[in-house]
């Protein structure tokens, strides 16, 4: 998904470039890069955004007699704020009252299809970036259509009018409300260009917005894919193989059986392997029944993959020049310099499991010729896709629903929909029933999906000036996208999310060559949020903060000395954290330390300072200045609430029990009291937000404030402690 | 199965279950009250936090059986609860939420705190919260909403 954005641009696809779905022969998905010809015709530059789509506002808006403006919203809400920030574009360039304005997510539909990824989905920090001109188009239209319906109304000229929100003034202080004209605006025609508002016109574009979904959030009323409910409806939870791909030799149920309220229990193919599935009336005695199975699960030709050996075998993997994914200037450089000018860092990443809130569901009936699906779903286009081929449907006799998801982080982004397989597989057995298929914590954790594990190898030879002569940079990791529709977008053999963050680094890098080995491993692999940035950037911020130390250089400058002169979006962030944090940086506590960080993702610049110390063995952060350049930020509230709470989630990397590790094929954590992401405790006391004045094309705020923070903080501990932080998690300090 | 006399939210309920059923799904499944959430189920997470005679309790490892007459309070009551309402006001005005759903469990901490401890100290309040998992890690504003609570709270 990163990929889809950032590295078409380094691939020399043009950006507008899109995915483009069908379904193959075969019976798979097909995701292809699809590249559209027209526009390119134009001669335009990668800059300009995706091809034109003439939007009908219908699809997307809606104004009741009450007065109420639903507005569709094409992407899944799971905390990211676009439930609020994609209507607040809508409504300002329509001038539509906010307090009126109802989102509601979209159902699976080709017109909710993103944009620029030309599927339906949100991924890779697109829900804005990709969508803002759409929306800000579409409430252009709306309101032009209404003034079109007064102007004809009063037989006067439409420029004669104007609007305050919500109402369309004509001369002589003639008002019509939109309630009253929206029946006559839907006959008049959809205007093919409009004009859109300056910035300084913008009512709520740019203005701290609260959420539309706090209060229904905080009185337990909201409804998340989980909580779906329906009469007769019955609860599903599957045995899954206890190994990625093992398969069910034989099962007794004898005993599962006698579980009072148990409707089904049968045997169910996975894409990996096969389980046994228990229907129930209630979630409860489903578990039941299901922990009464006694399975013979056949292992025998599955790879049992075990973390310590895998180790071994990257560490020395990475001692060995990989595929070439960035060859700049002489390689040769670095071995002309001496070795007491070389530094050689090893680097170690663990799998690391999402663990949403929310575990994972999905409701679904099937009624022989048509079925409904209720899924909190990253990808409906694939998702519905998935469904209606496991039932031997269209995709368009699935009526797909879009369920408020309780978080994702990118496990809700999963190109072969296993989920909504396995839900898809039940609901075939129990046709005219709705199931609701429930995924245990105990599922997820031990379900794959991770972000792969990751070994580097970094050599870099300093020059007299202290700055960086020459780097060799080897990653060792599983590629995500090998094997699934996404490895469209691999060139030459090359993941580009395997070293997104060094390949693109803004830093000015000289005899730059960086390769990456894929090995293949039996752990089924998943973007998790910031994808490649999660270790790339931990890589080249300790290491960088360590090449300034080591010439006795302010980490600041050193960076800013180090950038290229175009990297315009990072020097705005590292000036701007730079003054905001100035002032506690000055008076630091004794035992305190503070660490730096600046990276740039999903083409949003983020500069770092934390507030470090140790308490109880480990780090605590009492405060992070956090600088961003996201372009025009169209809901600030929510940019400064992503950055803070992102900074907390992004600490899950350092965590001391913040590792996936397995044993002989077996993965070794259940739950979250043996993989244990960040509590209260553990998250910075207080983040202050400091954002770039920009009117550029709003860019990504969901993925972009994780990579920072874990090394700023390890660069923090390494002043305290004097020792580098090379192996995660942080087992101890 | 086996019927069972429970107080929710001051209502008398009776529901037909099994008696190793733990509270939560009794909740959300029996009496279709859905604000109370699975996370984990082994109270490690905290979104299944109810109160149970006022003490913050994890739901969803307390089996029926063992409730005896104790009344239950859950986030569906909180906003005519004194404290409950200023507590989600104050979560509104922070704008603390993001994906939503840990902050049912959060509140009923927050709420259980502030009932006992109307002036939380910081520790105090990483100690009352600190069981309360948030994935999208929103603690900085759980932070200052509970300490906005706390000062209206006179």
């Amino acid at each position: 998904m990163s990929a889809a954005t950032k590295r078409s641009k380094d691939h020399g696809i043009n950006r507008r470039s899109f995915l483009h779905a069908s379904v193959t022969a075969a019976g798979g998905l097909l995701v292809s890069l699809y590249f559209n010809r027209a526009s390119a015709q134009e001669g335009a530059s990668a800059a300009q955004g995706p091809p034109k789509i003439n939007y009908p506002p219908d699809a997307f808006v809606e104004i009741r007699p009450d007065g109420k403006i639903v507005i569709q919203v094409n992407r899944l809400e799971f905390g990211q704020g676009v439930q609020t920030a994609l209507p607040m574009v809508l409504a300002d360039e329509m001038d539509a009252d906010w307090a009126s304005v109802v989102p509601q997510l979209a159902q699976a539909k080709d017109i909710y299809k993103d944009p620029v990824f030309g599927i339906q989905m949100v991924g890779g920090s697109g829900s804005i970036a990709h969508s803002f001109q759409q929306y800000r188009e579409l409430g252009a239209k709306t309101r032009a259509m209404l003034l079109s319906a007064a102007a004809k109304n009063w037989n006067v000229g439409a420029d004669t009018l104007r609007t305050e929100p919500s109402v369309v003034i004509g001369p002589g202080g003639k008002r019509a409300t939109y309630a009253e004209l929206a029946k006559a605006a839907t006959a008049m025609p959809v205007p093919a260009n409009v004009r859109l508002k300056n910035p300084s016109e913008f009512r709520y574009i740019g203005k701290r917005t609260p959420r539309l979904d706090s209060r229904a959030k905080c009185d337990g009323s909201i409804k998340f894919g989980l909580d779906f409910d329906q009469p007769g409806m019955l609860t599903a939870v599957v045995a899954h193989p206890p190994m990625f791909g093992a398969k069910v030799r034989g099962f007794d149920d004898a005993d599962a059986r006698r579980v009072e309220g148990v409707r089904e229990i049968f045997q169910i193919s996975l894409p990996r392997g096969s389980g046994i599935a228990v229907v129930a009336d209630k979630f409860w005695t489903a578990k039941q029944a299901r922990d009464r199975l006694k399975i013979d699960w056949d292992t025998t030709e599955i790879a049992k993959e075990d973390t310590t050996a895998l180790w071994a075998k990257y560490r020395q993997l990475a001692g060995t020049k990989g595929l070439s994914a960035l060859a700049r200037g002489d390689e040769s450089a670095l071995d002309k310099i001496a070795s007491a000018n070389r530094i050689v860092a090893e680097y170690e990443f663990p799998y690391l499991a999402h663990t949403p809130m929310e575990p994972l569901n999905t409701t679904i009936r099937f009624d022989g010729d048509r079925a409904e699906a209720w899924v909190g779903s990253q990808f409906q286009t694939c998702d519905q896709m998935a469904i209606a081929q496991t039932l031997g449907l269209k995709a368009e006799q699935v009526l797909f629903h879009t369920e408020m998801a309780g978080g994702g982080f990118g496990r809700r982004a999963v190109p072969d929909s296993h989920v909504q397989r396995e839900a898809a597989e039940i609901a075939k057995k129990l046709r005219g029933t709705t199931v609701k298929l429930i995924w245990t914590r105990e599922d997820d954790v031990r379900g794959g999906f991770y972000r792969p594990m990751f070994f580097h190898r970094v050599e870099i030879g300093v020059g007299t000036d202290g700055m960086p002569a020459a780097w060799r940079h080897v990653v060792v990791g599983q590629s995500i996208m090998e094997g699934t529709p996404f490895a469209m977008m691999m060139k030459d053999g090359i993941d580009p999310t395997v070293a997104e963050g060094i390949t693109d680094t803004q830093y000015n890098l000289a005899n730059f060559n960086v390769s990456i080995h894929q090995p293949k491993v039996n752990v089924p692999v998943l973007w998790w949020r910031s994808v490649g940035n999660t270790h790339t950037a931990y890589v080249m911020e300790t290491l960088i903060e360590e090449l300034a130390e080591r010439t006795k250089m302010d980490p600041i400058a050193y960076r800013r000395k180090l950038l290229k002169p175009d990297a315009k979006k990072l020097r705005a962030a590292l000036d701007l954290m730079e003054a905001k944090s100035a002032a506690w940086r000055q008076k630091l506590p004794k035992g305190h330390a503070v660490g730096f960080a600046l990276h740039e993702s999903f083409d949003t610049g983020v500069a770092v300072a934390v507030d470090v110390s140790i308490v109880n063995k480990r780090p605590k952060v009492h405060g992070a200045t956090v600088a961003v350049h996201c372009g025009l930020a169209a809901n600030p509230l929510t940019v400064e609430s992503q950055f803070q709470a992102g900074s907390g989630f992004g600490l899950s990397q350092l965590m001391a029990k913040g590792a996936i590790t397995l044993k002989d094929g077996l993965v070794e954590q259940r739950n979250f009291h043996e993989f244990v992401p960040p509590y209260i405790m553990d998250a910075p006391v207080a983040v202050d937000v400091h954002i770039v004045p920009s009117t550029d094309p709003p860019t990504g705020c969901g993925e972009p404030p994780v990579p920072v923070i874990s090394p700023a903080v390890a660069n923090a501990l390494s002043k305290l402690t004097g020792k580098r932080y090379r192996s995660l998690p942080l087992v101890e300090i | 199965m086996a019927k069972f006399q429970l107080t929710v939210n001051g209502q008398r309920k009776e529901v037909n279950a099994d008696p190793t059923t733990p509270l939560l799904w009794v909740l959300r499944e029996d009496l279709k009250m859905t604000g109370t959430k699975y996370g984990c189920g082994v109270s490690a997470c905290g979104a299944c936090t109810v109160h149970v005679d006022g003490v913050a309790t994890r739901s969803c490892m307390l089996p029926i059986s063992l409730l005896g007459d104790r009344p239950i309070t859950t986030i569906e009551a909180m906003a005519n609860d004194r404290v409950g309402r200023v507590v989600q006001d104050a979560w509104v005005e922070k704008d603390v939420v993001q994906c939503g759903y840990c902050q049912s469990g959060q509140i009923m901490s927050a709420v259980a705190l502030l009932k006992e401890t109307p002036r939380p100290t910081e520790t105090q309040i990483e100690e009352s919260m600190g069981g309360n998992l948030c994935r999208c890690a929103t603690y900085v504003r759980i932070r200052e909403a509970v300490q906005l609570a706390s000062q209206r709270l006179k």
